[in-house]
């Protein structure tokens, strides 16, 4: 096993990384110009009625023809706009620092660049974004964007400031092809939960009653349900694959490691969430409020349980 | 696990003598007799909000194994934990909170989980069983009032429109002027599947802790060990294994290296752990050469053997006050820093004559002076010394019958040699001799040696598990990524209607993609591609309206 680290490739990893957090920070202040300056959308459209669509009775179907004509808006001012458009540039770019700073780190070190916790925060800050990013070409949720890209500085500058270790070689147990398979799934899976809280948080801000740059509640609890229903299997899949890792590295696939109760914890909390969500008199805000109990228990996973308790997992390399 | 509506409403169950009894309060079940009674208790726990409560209880109940330490992971904590504060942990273990994971009060909740569970899914998979045989049902008057509908002028005939929808995989039946088309079975099946796998997986994991055992031993260099029962340092069986059952493999350890950061900030970390075995797999088959590393246990038969750690076991020479030989041979030493693996030894001389001797003694694997100490600086043994702490005279304990720890000792019968100084000694190098005060002989450090701990495991559930967890990740995407939809066209006079609803709630958003899609394929090679989209197409594709789902739905 090397030891040898290209500390110049460090440097620039370490220099990428605080230009990201930067970037990330200057488009977020676009996007809120935007969301201050830009379209507001009113009251959300009309409670529709719910349509009752039996199999045998389908003709009865008071439908939904009723919505009112949305009122036409001012148009919103044209710099505003730009700002936005702008904003989603920016974070493109900071995407392109923030994957570099990764790759830097990797390239420097030999090995896959997420291995201790500063590493580990970094590539999920790089997914949440990505997570962000890629449903943006599909999804109409540029709103998002101030939220998203400032949960990432925030991120980031935690990382930076209270987790960073100089790029070096990592504990015997961690050189195996399963961290590539298994930390790979739980990064991305958390890049997309971020995504889920964001949109839960502001669903609970979201008052329907009045005029608001958000989304309506049912759109955003529509997002948060999707970005849950992407992420949840994969996470299944992250802690499965930890399992077979641990039957490869420790002698049992499942040892009650506290790194481990936690991610049964937070997976437990997320089917509550799906099954919350299917349950008569849970659905909406409850239902929201339970995905959010379940996302604090993820970042509990991520970050507090490599401070607070010691197992197996305690190799996260937290400066102390 | 979705539970059929009816099993929602949870208090009326079909029993009229309840309902004659008590009219006014359907929900409780009072004056049910014995089988009422148990019919609601059914109901109850299979019904969706106890399955959540006891979600949540499952996850509660689990965090008290994380805060404190649990027998089953770290038992030497637990003792501490005892020994700190004895009252606390005194409580602690009257609710079971040092061994959450097999205690009564975690096993209710899952079990209860598990059978709400079972109750859920067993009426689920037959009435879907029925379901999947069951046709698509027929159009219904007016598709342009569906959540999703369209119209368009055309001569598409009943069988081009079934033809077309066949090939999109759809399950089809034909009117006399209508196609019904029905997707999406395949949701249900994996969410069945998933919770059927959950259960098997619970099974798994149970047979496995039954029908397998682990086992700690220590083994210093050049020694070996044999799996039996007798040679492990702990051993932990399940409840079916005898000592017969255990593969009858032995092996040698010839070498252990380990390798660190010799510079820089992360200096003394290690790089790489390699134990070289000579196995045999059966006491008359030929010795195997393997090279065991972290991540990479030595496999005999199913039997798994995990290098777990590391240490040093310098070696003695012991010559009593009658100038005899009483001691030659390693002592394995607890290791005290992980960061320069200072370590701790207790060497026990008990054939000394004309008493016993016992040494405490401070292994130093790289050894620079520090003011008038002595300290390590690095994991690797570049330059070792041993430093005597103590060194006594008198009765070991060994003899009383009661076990006592290697790596203590019991200092009761026990006297210092010579007098005590605050200052230890000079450590010893490498071949150095020390003659003890008293005229009680001297000691020698000859050499150093490793030891590793190992870790060997069986466990029969394993592969089963594994099956288990994959099929509910197969299911699980399945459940969530399929949504289950229905189409239905009607053609009357040329003019051509599609109507569309998914029956899965919430993201019906997303099939207005493929709505459109379908729409299109169906008005394709049409001879007149003009079409009107009527009022219904106004609305905005991306919010559609939900469809509440029917009584017979999920």
């Amino acid at each position: 096993m090397s030891s040898q680290v290209n500390t110049g490739l460090a440097t620039l990893s370490d220099q990428l990384i605080l230009a990201t957090v930067l970037l990330y920070l200057a488009a977020m202040i676009g996007y809120a110009l935007e969301l201050a300056f830009g379209r507001v959308r009113t009251v959300a459209a009309a409670k529709r009625q719910p349509v009752a669509v039996g199999a045998s009775s389908a003709d009865v179907l008071p439908s939904a023809d009723v919505l009112p004509e949305t009122p036409r808006e001012p148009e919103p001012e044209a710099w505003a706009v730009r700002a936005g458009g702008i904003a989603v540039v920016l974070t493109w770019i900071a995407w392109a620092g923030n994957l570099a700073g990764i790759l830097t780190r990797g390239i420097a070190v030999d090995r896959w660049p997420w291995a201790n916790m500063y590493e580990f925060v970094v590539a999920i800050c790089f997914a949440a974004v990505t997570a962000f990013l890629v449903l943006m070409t599909r999804q109409p949720i540029r709103f998002l964007g101030a939220f998203v890209t400032v949960t990432a500085a925030l991120g980031l500058g935690f990382a930076v400031l209270f987790l960073h270790v100089q790029a070096g070689p990592v504990m015997p147990a961690l050189h195996s092809y399963w961290i590539a398979i298994h930390v790979t799934a739980a990064i991305v899976a958390s890049g997309l939960f971020i995504l889920a809280g964001v949109c839960a948080v502001l669903y609970l801000i979201r008052n329907d009653d009045r005029a608001s740059v958000l989304p309506s509640r049912k759109d955003l609890e529509r997002i948060t349900h999707r970005a849950i229903v992407i992420s949840f299997p994969i996470w299944t899949f992250a802690v499965i694959a930890g399992a077979m890792w641990a039957d490869r590295a420790w002698g049992r696939y499942w040892g009650w490691d506290p790194k481990e109760v936690w991610a049964f914890i937070t997976w437990v909390a997320y089917a509550a969430y799906l099954h919350a969500r299917a349950t008569a008199g849970w659905r909406g805000k409850a239902a929201i409020i339970v995905s959010l109990v379940a996302f604090a228990c993820l970042l509990f996973n991520l970050i507090g349980v490599n401070i607070f308790f010691s197992g197996l997992h305690s190799y996260a390399d937290v400066p102390s | 696990m979705t539970v059929p509506p009816d099993t929602e409403t949870t208090g009326t169950p079909e029993a009229s003598v309840a309902i004659e009894s008590a009219p006014k309060e359907p929900a409780r079940p009072v004056g049910l007799g014995v089988i009422g009674w148990l019919r609601w208790g059914w109901r109850t726990l299979t019904s969706m909000r106890t399955a959540l409560i006891l979600l949540f209880l499952f996850a509660l109940g689990s965090v008290p194994g994380s805060i404190f330490p649990q027998r089953g992971v770290d038992p030497d904590k637990v003792a501490q934990y005892f020994a700190n504060s004895p009252t606390e942990a005194k409580w602690l273990d009257r609710f079971q909170l040092f061994d959450v994971f097999t205690a009564p009060w975690y096993a209710a909740v899952y079990l209860l989980l598990f059978v709400s569970l079972a109750g859920c899914v067993l009426p689920r998979a037959l009435s879907h069983v029925k379901e999947i045989r069951r046709k698509p049902p027929a159009a219904p008057r007016n598709l342009l009032r569906l959540p999703y509908g369209e119209a368009f002028e055309g001569g598409l005939t009943v069988e081009e429109a079934a033809a077309k929808l066949r090939r999109k995989r759809f399950r089809v039946v034909t009117g006399p002027d209508w196609v019904a088309a029905e997707k999406g079975y395949l949701r249900e099946t994996g969410n069945l599947l998933f919770h059927v796998a959950l259960l098997a997986l619970l099974f798994a994991v149970g047979a496995g802790g039954l029908y397998g055992y682990r086992g700690n031993v220590l083994v210093v260099e050049g020694d070996g060990f044999a799996n039996t029962v007798a040679a492990y340092d702990r051993f932990m069986p399940g409840q079916r294994v005898s000592a017969e059952s255990l593969t009858p493999f032995s092996f040698t350890l010839k070498d252990f290296q380990a390798s660190y950061v010799g510079s820089g900030e992360k200096m003394g970390q290690p790089l790489d752990y390699s134990a070289k075995l000579s196995v045999q797999d059966t006491p008359s088959s030929a010795p195997r050469d393997v090279d065991l590393k972290v991540n990479d246990p030595l496999d005999v038969n199913g039997t798994l053997t995990y290098l777990i750690g590391h240490g040093y076991a310098p070696t003695f020479k012991v010559t009593d006050g009658k100038g005899q030989v009483a001691f030659d041979g390693p002592v394995p030493c607890l290791v005290d820093d992980q960061a320069t693996y200072t370590s701790e030894c207790t060497i026990k001389v008990p054939d000394a004559q004309p008493t016993q001797l016992g040494f405490v003694a401070r292994f130093l694997p790289s050894t620079v002076p520090n003011g008038n100490a002595w300290v390590s600086i690095f994991p690797a043994a570049v330059n070792p010394t041993v430093q005597i702490i103590g060194s006594f005279k008198g009765d070991l304990g060994l003899d009383s019958g009661q076990p006592q720890s290697v790596y203590v000792l019991d200092s009761d019968k026990l006297k210092p040699l010579g007098k005590m100084s605050a200052q230890p000694a000079a450590p010893l190098a490498l071949g150095e001799t020390r003659d003890l005060p008293d005229g009680a002989g001297k000691i020698q450090f000859t050499g150093v040696k490793e030891w590793i701990t190992l870790q060997t495991t069986r466990d029969p559930g394993r592969l089963p598990a594994l099956g288990a967890a994959a099929a509910a990740v197969l299911g699980l995407v399945l459940s969530l990524m399929i949504r289950r939809r229905r189409v239905w066209v009607r053609m009357t006079d040329r003019k051509v209607t599609v109507g569309g609803l998914t029956r899965t709630e919430g993201d019906s958003g997303a099939f207005s993609e493929e709505f459109a899609e379908l729409v299109s394929l169906l008005r394709d090679s049409q001879d007149s591609p003009d079409s009107q989209a009527p009022q219904a197409g106004d609305r905005p594709a991306a919010a559609p309206v939900e469809p509440s789902t029917g009584p017979d739905e999920e």
